[in-house]
């Protein structure tokens, strides 16, 4: 693990700490949308949502083009991909864990399990 | 499968996974409470959970050590933090430097909440693990990709003999 990963996956989770800015991605991850046409659905300055656009644009979640006067933003499947496989891998691992509970439960004789229960008691 | 119900929170860096079990709620706290039971579920196949110290008691600590096909421990240790019997514990779960089990204070400690509730099937768990920062998270899995990639294999086994 390079310290530029985590640099970036620093930059992933404060990005994604916010519900506003969870928001746009998700809206821009649909398609691309023009900064103003945000700032309509959010109810917010354009100044605001600029501001949140730029956060989620150095994270990598995002990325920008100007079209004439516009500047348009779709947001990044893969960087967002990254932030949830993260979460997934540790799910991968309790997955594991559960599965090999159950199977021991399953395995143990239950009448042997009661009698040492019994013991301890 | 016994896992009905997994969640991700991004924000708080939590993981949270329900499981629906078979067997009385004693009967999967012994699981826990019994170290050569922990054995056998805690480290997967490829890398057995050996239990050193084991003390299921509020401020208590269980060591233990996860061995590698290549014979390579890797240390790790809980702080118990509180005890609910049967129903309820919590602990940290962090990394050991070495056979000492000195905390590896340079390692990610995660915060864990194990809840385990009668249901008429038999225990619903609840197992909740929050890391502080999204460079624990990051580090922990780095750790773990080795454990982790074995056991998508037998995830895929499992999924196959289901």
């Amino acid at each position: 693990m390079s310290s530029s990963d985590e640099d970036r996956a620093d930059a992933w989770f404060r990005a994604l700490a916010d519900r506003t800015r969870r928001d746009i991605l998700r809206r821009v991850l649909a398609g691309e949308h023009s900064v103003s046409a945000l700032a309509q659905h959010h109810d917010m300055s354009f100044a605001a949502v600029q501001k949140h656009v730029a956060v989620l644009e150095r994270a990598g979640l995002l990325s920008k083009r100007r079209e004439g006067r516009k500047a348009l933003a779709s947001g990044d499947v893969e960087a967002v991909r990254s932030v949830g496989r993260m979460l997934t891998e540790l799910e991968a691992l309790w997955r594991g864990r559960i599965s090999r509970i159950d199977e021991l439960l399953a395995t143990e004789d239950p009448t042997t399990d009661q009698t040492t229960a019994q013991k301890e008691r | 499968m016994p896992v009905t119900d997994v969640h991700h929170d991004l924000d708080t860096r939590t993981l949270t996974i329900t499981a629906d079990f078979a067997a009385p709620v004693h009967r999967v706290w012994e699981v826990y409470a019994d170290p050569r039971r922990l054995e056998q579920v805690w480290g997967p196949p490829t890398h057995p959970a050996t239990f050193v110290d084991h003390e299921l008691a509020p401020g208590g600590r269980m060591t233990y050590f996860m061995t590698s096909p290549e014979g390579e421990r890797y240390y790790a240790y809980w702080t118990v933090t509180s005890v609910d019997e049967p129903r309820r514990f919590t602990f940290d779960d962090g990394f050991a430097l070495d056979e000492t089990f000195a905390p590896d204070t340079s390692m990610p400690v995660s915060h864990n909440t194990y809840d385990f509730t009668p249901t008429e099937a038999g225990t619903r768990a609840t197992f909740v693990a929050t890391y502080e920062s999204a460079e624990g998270l990051e580090k922990v899995l780095a750790m773990g990709v080795v454990e982790g990639s074995s056991l998508a294999i037998n995830q895929i086994d499992d999924l196959l003999a289901a």
